[in-house]
C-alpha cells in the first residue's frame, strides 16, 4: 500500500476538498469504506479502480445525493456532509452522472441555461454563458435538439456543459470519456486541460488511461470500497497492488 | 367502552373488510404493474349494479352471484388491460392517470344516464335481521359480507403464495427485467394481474350492494375510498390493504355514530393525513 | 414583455393581433348565448393556465384544484354577502386563503417525498375534506349554498360585479389574456427554467444547484392564487355556490380538460384546449336540447372519452402540432 501523503504535503488549510475517513454501506455492502484524501485548488485529481469499487458512490456522497455513514467532507473550509445535493452545487461543486442525464425534453441550450442560472439571475446572462460554454465543448450548432435526440457522445458532452455551467470551483466526472472515439477523447482531454488552466479544479472518474495519465496530477485507486493506492501517476500506476487489482485486469 | 361502542367497532370492521377486499384490487394492480387504476370505485358500483339487477330481475341472492360476478370482472378486466391499460405500461405516469381519469368519467357518467342518480336497494329477506351477541346486535348482511370478503382475501393469498401464476406474477412485481428474461410472458401476466384487480372489484361490488345501495354517486366515494385505504396500509402491501379497511370501516362507523355520517370520510382524509406525515410508505408498506 | 413579443415570427404577430381583435370586437356582433360561450372559453383558459403551470411547467400532477376555486368563491362571496366587501378587494382575501391551502398541500405531500400519482390522490384527499367542510359550515349555507342577487340586466355595477354579460365577457378576456402573458414570462425567467428542470428530472435538477421544493412551492403559490381569482369569477358570475358543486372532483377535472388537450408544458395549449373545448360541449348540449334529450352525464361522458382519445393518440396535445402546421414553431434554429 502506498504512503498517504495527504497529511504530509497540504495542511487542512490548502486542500479544495477534504474527505476523511467516509464510509457508505449499503444493506450490509461496504461500498466504500474509512477513505480519505485531498484535492488541492487547480489540480486534477482522478479517482480509479475497477467496477463496483465504490468510485460513483464516493461521488454522490461529495455532491450530496446521499450522505455519509461516518466521516467528514470539508470543501472550501466548510463541513458539507449531510447538506442537500443543491445546497453542495450552490457552493461550488457541479457534478456530472456517470448514467447520463440531461432534461430530456428541453433543448440543448436550454438544458445548459438551466445550469448557468446558478451564476446569474437574469436569463439573458444565462444565455450568453450557455453559448460560451456550448461552443467549448462543441455543442454550438446542436444547440437547438431536444436533448433526447442526441447520440450518448453528445449527450456526455452536454452532462459537463451543464455541470460547467454553474459555475463550479470543483468539478466531478464521472467517467465522461467512457464510449468516447479517440479523437474524441482526445477532444475532451484538451477541453478539460483549458479549463483547468482557467482555474477549475476537477475531480475524475475514468477508466481510459490515456485520459487519466494525460490530465491527472494525482490519482486515487478504489479496490472494494477501499482506498489502496493514493499518489502521483508514475507510482501509482507502477504500483504491485494497482496492477494486479485493477491495470491487470482491465488489460490495457 | 360501553357496549354500544363495542357494537359500532364491530360493524366498522365487517364493513372494513368489504371496503378492504376493494383497495386490494387496487393494490395488487399497483404492486404488479405500478399502474394506479383511477376507475377503481366506478366499477365497484358497476359491480353493484350487476347484483342488483340480478336480484332485480332474476332473484338471484348476491351470495350466489358473488363468484359468477367475480369471475365476469376477471375477464373485463383482462380485456382492458390488454386493449386499454397495455399500451401505457411504459407511458408517463400522468399520462396513464388521466387515461384512467377519462374511463371513470365515463363509466360513472354512463351509469347515470342508464340507471339515473336514485339509490337501488337490495331487499333480502334477512336485509334486516341481526345476530344478537351479548349486549350487541350485528347485522346479519354485514356478517356474511365480512364471511365473503375475507374467504376471496384468503383465496387470493393462497392464490399468490402457492400456484405458479401466482408465484410468476410476484416476480414480475419484484423484477420486471429478470421476470423477462427467465422468460415469463409478462403481458398475459400484467392482463391477469388486472384481471384480478378486477376480480377483487367484482365480489366486493357485489358484496357491498347488500349493506349499500348501488347509485352512481357512490363512484366517486368508493374510488378515494380505495386509494385511501391502500395509502393508509401501505400500497402494494396485500396485508395493508385490509388492515387499512378495517381501520377505515371503523373510523366510518364511529364518527358516522358519534358526530354525523355525512361527515364520516372527512375523518379518514384526516386518517389519511395523519398516516401520510408519520409514515409516509403506509403501515404495512416497505419503506421506499 | 418586448422579448416575448420579438421571439414570435412575424406570421404570429400577425395572427396574435387578429384574434385579440376579434376578441375585443366580439360583443359587437355576438348574441347572449354566444357571448356566454365566449366567457367560458375564456375562463377555462385562464384556469388552465394556472394549472398548467403546476403540472405542465413543474411536473406536479394536482387533481384538486377545485379546492382553491372554491376557496376563492368562496371567500370573496362571503365578503361580499356577509360584511358587504366587494370583489375587487375580496379577491386579495381569496387569493392569500388559497395560495395558503395550496403550501399546506404542497408542503405535507413533497416534504414527505409523496410525489406524482400519490401527490395526485393527496390533493383530491384535501379538496373533498374540504367540500365536506363546507357542507357543514354553518355560515356559508351549508349544503344548502350561497346565493347572491340576481342581476338586474343592463345595471353595469363593475364595483361589485354585479353587472351584465359584457362585464363578465371582458374580466374573463383580461384574466384570460393576463395569465397568458404572465405564462409566457414565467416561461422564460429563472423561476420557468426551474420548474422545467424540476419536472424533467429533479435529481438532475439539484446537482443544478435547484432546491426544487422550493421551486414547487413557489408554482403551487401562484397556481392555487390564479385558480382563487377565477374562483371570485366564478362565484360572482354564477352567483350561487354549492360545496358538492364547487369543490367536486368533476370541477377538478374540468379545469385540467383544456391544457391536456391543447399541450401540456406549452403557453398557448390552455388557451386552443379552451377555443376547442368548450364549443364542443355547448354544441352538444344544445344539440341534446333542441332534440328534447335531458340526459344530464352526456356531457362528461364526451369529456372522459376526449380526454382518452386524445391522451391514447396525441399526449402532447394539439398546440405543438398546430403550431408546426401554422409554422409558428418558434424554437431558435441551428
Ligand atoms: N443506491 C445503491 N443501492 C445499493 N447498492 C448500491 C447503490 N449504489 C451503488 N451500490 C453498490 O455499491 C457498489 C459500488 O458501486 P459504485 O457505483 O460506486 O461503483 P463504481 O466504482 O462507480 O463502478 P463502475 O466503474 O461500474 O461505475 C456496487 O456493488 C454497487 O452495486
Ligand atoms: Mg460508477
Amino acid at each position: 500500500m502506498t504512503e498517504h501523503k495527504t497529511e504530509s504535503n497540504t495542511g487542512h488549510n490548502t486542500a479544495l476538498l477534504a474527505v476523511a475517513g467516509i464510509s457508505k454501506r449499503f444493506r450490509g455492502l461496504a461500498a466504500v469504506s474509512h477513505v480519505s484524501f485531498e484535492v488541492r485548488p487547480g489540480e486534477i485529481f482522478a479517482v480509479i479502480g475497477p467496477n463496483g469499487a465504490g468510485k460513483t458512490t464516493l461521488f454522490n456522497m461529495i455532491a450530496g445525493a446521499f450522505a455519509p455513514d461516518e466521516g467528514s467532507i470539508t470543501f472550501a473550509g466548510e463541513r458539507i456532509e449531510g447538506l442537500r445535493s443543491d445546497q453542495i452545487a450552490r457552493r461550488g461543486i457541479g457534478r456530472t452522472f456517470q448514467l447520463v442525464r440531461p432534461f430530456p425534453a428541453l433543448t440543448v441550450e436550454d438544458n445548459v441555461i438551466i445550469g448557468a442560472l446558478m451564476q446569474t439571475k437574469t436569463v439573458h446572462d444565462a444565455e450568453k454563458i450557455a453559448r460560451d460554454i456550448l461552443a467549448r465543448l462543441d455543442l454550438l450548432d446542436k444547440r437547438a435538439q431536444i436533448a433526447s435526440s442526441l447520440t450518448l457522445p453528445d449527450r456526455k458532452r452536454l452532462e459537463v456543459a451543464r455541470a460547467l455551467a454553474t459555475g463550479p470551483r470543483l468539478l466531478l466526472l464521472d467517467e465522461v470519456m467512457a464510449g468516447l472515439r479517440p479523437t474524441e477523447t482526445d477532444r475532451i482531454v484538451a477541453t478539460l486541460r483549458d479549463l483547468n488552466r482557467d482555474g477549475v479544479t476537477i475531480l475524475l472518474i475514468e477508466h481510459v488511461m490515456r485520459a487519466v495519465t494525460a490530465l491527472a496530477s494525482r490519482i486515487l485507486v478504489l479496490h472494494h470500497g477501499a482506498a489502496i493506492a493514493e499518489g502521483d501517476p508514475e507510482h501509482v500506476l507502477r504500483d504491485p497492488a494497482v496492477v494486479e487489482s485493477y491495470l491487470g485486469a482491465e488489460s490495457l | 367502552m360501553t357496549a354500544i361502542t363495542l357494537n359500532i367497532i364491530v360493524q366498522g370492521i365487517l364493513t372494513g373488510l368489504v371496503y378492504g377486499l376493494m383497495a386490494l384490487g387496487l393494490s395488487v394492480i399497483f404492486g404488479v404493474m405500478r399502474v394506479v387504476n383511477f376507475a377503481h370505485g366506478e366499477f365497484t358500483v358497476v359491480a353493484m349494479y350487476a347484483a342488483f339487477l340480478l336480484f332485480d330481475m332474476l332473484g338471484v341472492s348476491p351470495l350466489l352471484s358473488l363468484l359468477p360476478i367475480a369471475a365476469a370482472f376477471f375477464f373485463l378486466g383482462y380485456v382492458l388491460q390488454r386493449a386499454l391499460v397495455e399500451p401505457f405500461i411504459s407511458r408517463a405516469e400522468h399520462e396513464q392517470f388521466i387515461l384512467l381519469v377519462g374511463l371513470a368519467t365515463v363509466v360513472v357518467n354512463g351509469l347515470l344516464l342508464i340507471f339515473g342518480p336514485d339509490a337501488h336497494p337490495i331487499n333480502l329477506p334477512y336485509s334486516f335481521d341481526s345476530y344478537t351477541i351479548g349486549p350487541m346486535f350485528i347485522d346479519k348482511v354485514r356478517v356474511f359480507a365480512a364471511l365473503g370478503a375475507l374467504a376471496i382475501c384468503v383465496a387470493l393469498f393462497l392464490f399468490f403464495r402457492y400456484t405458479r401464476t401466482g408465484t410468476a406474477i410476484r416476480a414480475c412485481a419484484d423484477n420486471l427485467t429478470g421476470a423477462g428474461v427467465v422468460g415469463l410472458n409478462v403481458k398475459q401476466l400484467y392482463a391477469v394481474t388486472f384481471g384480478l384487480g378486477f376480480a377483487c372489484i367484482g365480489a366486493a361490488g357485489t358484496l357491498m350492494a347488500t349493506i349499500a345501495d348501488a347509485s352512481p354517486g357512490l363512484a366517486p366515494a368508493y374510488t378515494l375510498l380505495a386509494f385511501v385505504i391502500v395509502i393508509i396500509g401501505g400500497l402494494g402491501s396485500m396485508a395493508g390493504a385490509l388492515v387499512g379497511g378495517v381501520l377505515i370501516g371503523i373510523s366510518e362507523a364511529l364518527a358516522g355514530f358519534y358526530i354525523q355520517p355525512s361527515m364520516k370520510s372527512m375523518f379518514s382524509f384526516a386518517l389519511l393525513i395523519i398516516v401520510l406525515v408519520l409514515r409516509p410508505q403506509g403501515l404495512m408498506g416497505r419503506r421506499l | 414583455m418586448t422579448d416575448i413579443w420579438q421571439r414570435l415570427p412575424t406570421r404570429g404577430k400577425i395572427l396574435c393581433l387578429v384574434l385579440l381583435a376579434a376578441a375585443i370586437a366580439a360583443p359587437l356582433v355576438a348574441d347572449r348565448y354566444l357571448l356566454s360561450v365566449l366567457i367560458l372559453v375564456f375562463y377555462f383558459a385562464y384556469l388552465g393556465q394556472a394549472w398548467n403551470l403546476l403540472m405542465g411547467f413543474a411536473g406536479q400532477l394536482s387533481l384538486g384544484h377545485a379546492l382553491y376555486l372554491g376557496l376563492g368563491a368562496y371567500t370573496a362571496t362571503a365578503l361580499w354577502t356577509l360584511f358587504g366587501i366587494g370583489p375587487w378587494i375580496g379577491v386579495f382575501v381569496a387569493i392569500p386563503v388559497a395560495a395558503a391551502a395550496g403550501m399546506v398541500v404542497g408542503w405535507l405531500g413533497w416534504r414527505f417525498a409523496i410525489e406524482g400519482v400519490y401527490f395526485a390522490l393527496l390533493t383530491i384527499a384535501f379538496a373533498e375534506f374540504t367540500r365536506i367542510g363546507f357542507d357543514h359550515l354553518q355560515i356559508t349555507g351549508a349544503s344548502a349554498g350561497m346565493f347572491l342577487s340576481v342581476n338586474s340586466p343592463g345595471s353595469d355595477k363593475w364595483w361589485n360585479l354585479g353587472g351584465g354579460p359584457l362585464l363578465y365577457y371582458y374580466l374573463a378576456f383580461i384574466l384570460a389574456a393576463a395569465a397568458t402573458l404572465l405564462v409566457a414570462r414565467l416561461r422564460r425567467s429563472p423561476l420557468g427554467y426551474r420548474w422545467l428542470a424540476v419536472r424533467e428530472d429533479p435529481e438532475a435538477a439539484r446537482a443544478a444547484g435547484i432546491d426544487i421544493f422550493r421551486a414547487k412551492m413557489i408554482a403551487m403559490l401562484i397556481s392555487a392564487g390564479m385558480t382563487a381569482v377565477g374562483g371570485v369569477f366564478y362565484g360572482f358570475y354564477y352567483r350561487n355556490l354549492f360545496p358538492s358543486q364547487v369543490f367536486d372532483i368533476g370541477r377538478s377535472i374540468e379545469i385540467i380538460m383544456a391544457p391536456i388537450i391543447g399541450g401540456l408544458g406549452t403557453v398557448f395549449g390552455p388557451v386552443v384546449g379552451a377555443v376547442l373545448l368548450t364549443p364542443l360541449g355547448e354544441s352538444l348540449t344544445a344539440l341534446m336540447q333542441h332534440f328534447g334529450v335531458n340526459t344530464p352525464g352526456a356531457k362528461s361522458i364526451f369529456y372522459g372519452l376526449t380526454l382518452m382519445v386524445i391522451i391514447t393518440l396525441q399526449p402532447s396535445g394539439v398546440w405543438p402540432w398546430l403550431a408546426r402546421k401554422l409554422g409558428l414553431d418558434n424554437r431558435p434554429r441551428p
